[in-house]
């Protein structure tokens, strides 16, 4: 009963919190509020009318939609790499960190979700995957192991920062013995669901440009690259406009995984450049799609041409401890790197792979407007739920939101 | 559906063997057509089931089916129950339950809702095949007023049906592709075709880069040659694997099936596709009233709606009815020959045992029943 009290009083509260702000925060809601009802419009076409309104055909099926929840996989999995160290290792310095990066593997697993259901041509049949219900396949279909796994990696995320804000709302510490056994499943869990995206491609021998081994291994590098970045670039964000206080430390810490893994990432893109191009074979094609065009199709290359420079300048620029102490380099470098990985594990992977098609047809694919407004609705639906959380996250942290007893009556 | 003693370039024939003998009556002789490890992938499957939950776990193998199946329809009932009083709850279902609505529209609205929550045709019994094909023709006839035949019939017992196309014969004449359409009321607003016929050069061999699948001219045109592709129906599909919602699957008879009404449209089969087999409804498909094929199968050529993964089914209708193929029928040359690769004395088998036969990238595993041979 009494917990269910605390429970009430937490929603009202952070309801209060969340309506409540500076004239920038009204602002910003406002805006994303605006994004999303573009977004709903543009998929009640999409629902009307079909797919059809999409830039995607028989040729090439899958397209912005599939390559946004591709990426966005790789954000939610790379909170993950804060989570170790706060929880397990007792790294004091993420403490802060660890909540607003769980709140983003959150808000990126539910852009996620709604990037796959809007890519369904049956939103209303949907039940038929829901296990006991309808049919799930498992475990022959990759898809339903991402089912699976996404929605249990959600899961966790939402009920360990939950427990902790839980506690600390009331004023108590939050028993270590609780959370660290979920945060250390959270750790493999958040492994899993990357293998697993990447075994979702990598596991059809139709599409050699995606039947590779490397595949997975280079999903997981990427997102520790990509992931932490935009959690740097957040924390920045959040320490200029809040009270809440993130110690240089602690950026220069997720910096120093932010490197690791783009110099990784780095390192694999050059083997997959090295086998595609020294002797090239049939399965080369769609790499010589991607970085050259093929028969004058060439829709690809100012976007992978974009993303090679701006990752190897973000993580060259980032090997350099000089540079990437002084937080202006390093947050130019956070949003190049976000930016390049976001093209080359967007667009640069899902796209080739349908090109050239099963019989060597080079049929190109390009978003149309509808197909942009619904991904960019629900781009501002995550960037909605981030907001809120965070915000409630922080006005607890910071002490303003506490239960008091006797406040309820 | 792996097997284990799979032999990527085997001829994969003789699947329904009774006898487990390593003998089979599948013509080849190396014994690589996959009968003789029928009992072994019967247990296997068996074991995978029980070992892997139980709760989720899918029934592959038609033996144990029914408890399971008893499970799912209660839940599924429960289910229905509940979305019933949450939208009743809400009024959207004001037509069931109004009482002004004609008989009609109420029957219609009962059957709009028995098909919403029917479950997957794979696992039905013969009885709810007949009541969703009943379902469907009636709802067809109150809203067009016009009478359809369709058919729910079963794979029949020893009968695996392959495909040969003869290169040397085949004239680019496009015929086929206009029966097919035709034949399985596919979108004519999209233009869609099951059949793709690529136009190549002479001299070049088989050079798909180069080859032209969407020509409009004369043919035969001068130093071309003519090949044609479809769904293959492969014996091993990756396509059915991938399915998270198993609306695809290979039948006894060999053809690779989609239920239209239990697909979500998730495209996941149509990225697996090593063949370009598949076709996608991205919008409403379009027939007009006065074309449709009227003669249906509930896994052919029956309407599709919007949103859902369509294929080549070896003409279903046709062929279970004992006929060929439309583009079988159709072909001026005679370059396409349809038959029960289980009967010793088809045509087939005999294209079979004595044409230098290929199938196209065979290294994938795919083991397609669909072979080019030339004269
Ligand atoms: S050709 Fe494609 S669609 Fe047809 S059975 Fe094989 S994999 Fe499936
Ligand atoms: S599109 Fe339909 S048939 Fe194909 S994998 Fe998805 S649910 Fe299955």
């Amino acid at each position: 009963m009494r917990r269910l009290r605390v429970f009430r009083s937490l929603v009202k509260d952070s309801l209060d919190t969340i309506t409540h702000g500076s004239k920038k925060y009204h602002l910003w809601m406002a805006f994303l509020t605006f994004g999303m009802l573009t977004g709903m419009y543009c998929y009640s076409i999409q629902l009307e009318h079909g797919l059809s309104v999409t830039g995607m055909t028989d040729r090439v099926s899958w397209g912005l939609y599939i390559s946004n929840f591709t990426f966005l996989v790789g954000v939610a999995a790379a909170a993950v790499m804060l989570v170790m160290p706060t929880y397990v290792l007792k790294d004091i310095d993420f403490k802060q960190a660890v909540l607003i990066g769980e709140g983003l593997a959150v808000s990126a697993l539910i852009m996620c979700l709604a990037f796959v259901i809007a890519d369904m041509g049956g939103p209303s049949v949907l039940w038929h995957m829901i296990p006991g219900i309808g049919v799930f396949n498992f475990p022959n279909s990759m898809l339903t192991w991402d089912v699976l796994v996404l929605n249990g990696y959600l899961f966790l995320n939402i009920t360990i920062p939950f427990y902790i804000l839980f506690r600390h709302y009331q004023g108590k510490e939050a028993k270590s013995k609780v959370y660290i056994p979920g945060a250390i499943l959270s750790v493999f869990w958040a492994v899993g669901i990357h293998l697993v995206t990447a075994f979702l491609y990598q596991g059809l021998q139709a599409r050699p440009f995606w039947n590779n081994a490397l595949l997975g291994p280079r999903f997981l590098a990427s997102a520790f690259a990509a992931g932490p970045a935009l959690i740097i670039l957040v924390l920045a964000i959040i320490r200029s406009f809040t009270e809440f206080k993130i110690q240089d430390k602690t950026i220069k810490k997720i910096a120093m995984v932010v490197t690791v893994a783009a110099q990784i990432n780095l390192i694999m893109l050059i083997s997959e450049l090295f086998k595609e191009f020294y002797a090239p074979t049939h399965h080369s094609e769609s790499a010589y799609y991607l970085f050259f065009g093929l028969d004058g199709k060439d829709a690809l290359l100012p976007w992978i041409w974009t993303a090679i420079p701006l990752n190897v300048l973000a993580t060259v620029l980032l090997t350099f401890h000089k540079l990437r102490n002084n937080f202006k380099v390093l947050f130019f470098c956070c949003f190049i790197l976000f930016v390049a990985i976001w093209i080359e594990k967007g667009f640069g992977l899902i796209v080739p792979g349908f090109i050239p098609g099963p019989y060597g047809k080079i049929a190109e694919y390009t978003p149309t407007g509808i197909e942009i407004g619904v991904t960019l609705g629900i781009w501002a639906l995550g960037a909605f739920i981030f907001t809120i959380l965070a915000k409630t996250a922080i006005g607890i942290e910071l002490g303003e939101l506490k239960y008091k007893k006797n406040k309820e009556n | 559906m792996s097997n284990n003693n799979k032999k990527w370039f085997s001829l994969n024939l003789g699947r329904k063997e009774k006898e487990s003998s390593g003998a089979c009556g599948c013509g080849k002789t190396s014994g690589g057509c996959g009968a003789a490890s029928q009992s072994d992938q019967m247990t296997d499957a068996a074991f995978a089931e029980a070992a892997i939950h139980a709760s989720i776990g899918e029934e592959k193998n038609k033996d144990g089916f029914e408890q399971v199946f008893d499970v799912k329809m209660d839940r599924r009932t429960a289910f229905k129950k509940l979305t019933a009083s949450l939208l009743i709850g809400a009024g959207a279902v004001s037509t069931s339950c109004s009482v002004i609505g004609g008989d009609e529209s109420k029957e219609k609205a009962q059957i709009d809702w028995e098909e919403q929550f029917k479950g997957n045709y794979k696992l039905m019994t013969d009885e709810e095949k007949n009541g969703t094909v009943d379902r469907l023709v009636r709802s067809y006839q109150l809203r067009t007023g016009k009478t359809i035949s369709m058919s729910s019939k079963n794979a029949e017992e020893d009968v695996l049906f392959g495909y040969a196309f003869n290169i040397s014969k085949c004239q680019g004449y496009m015929d086929c592709v206009n029966a097919c359409v035709e034949e399985n009321n596919q979108d004519r607003n999209s233009e869609m075709q099951y059949i793709r016929i690529h136009e190549m050069k002479d001299g070049k061999g088989f050079n798909f880069n180069e080859a032209d699948d969407n020509y409009y001219h004369e043919v035969p045109a001068e130093g071309h040659f003519y090949m044609g592709t479809q769904c293959f129906h492969c014996d091993n599909p990756p396509c059915v694997e991938v399915c998270p919602v198993q609306a695809t699957w290979r039948e006894d008879d060999g053809l690779v099936v989609v239920d239209y009404d239990w697909c979500v449209g998730c495209r996941y089969c149509m990225a697996a596709c090593p063949y370009d087999g598949r076709r996608f409804n991205w919008s409403k498909p379009e027939v007009p009233e006065a074309e449709i094929n009227k003669n249906q199968h509930y896994l052919g050529n029956r309407m599709r709606k919007k949103g859902v993964m369509e294929k080549c089914t070896f003409c279903v209708q046709r062929s279970r009815a004992g006929k060929n193929p439309a583009c079988v029928e159709a072909c001026p040359t005679g370059a396409r020959i349809f038959g029960n690769l289980l009967d010793p004395d088809s045509t087939i088998r005999w294209v079979l045992e004595n044409k230098k036969v290929f199938r196209l990238k065979e290294d994938l595993g795919t083991e397609p029943k669909f072979w080019y041979f030339m004269d």
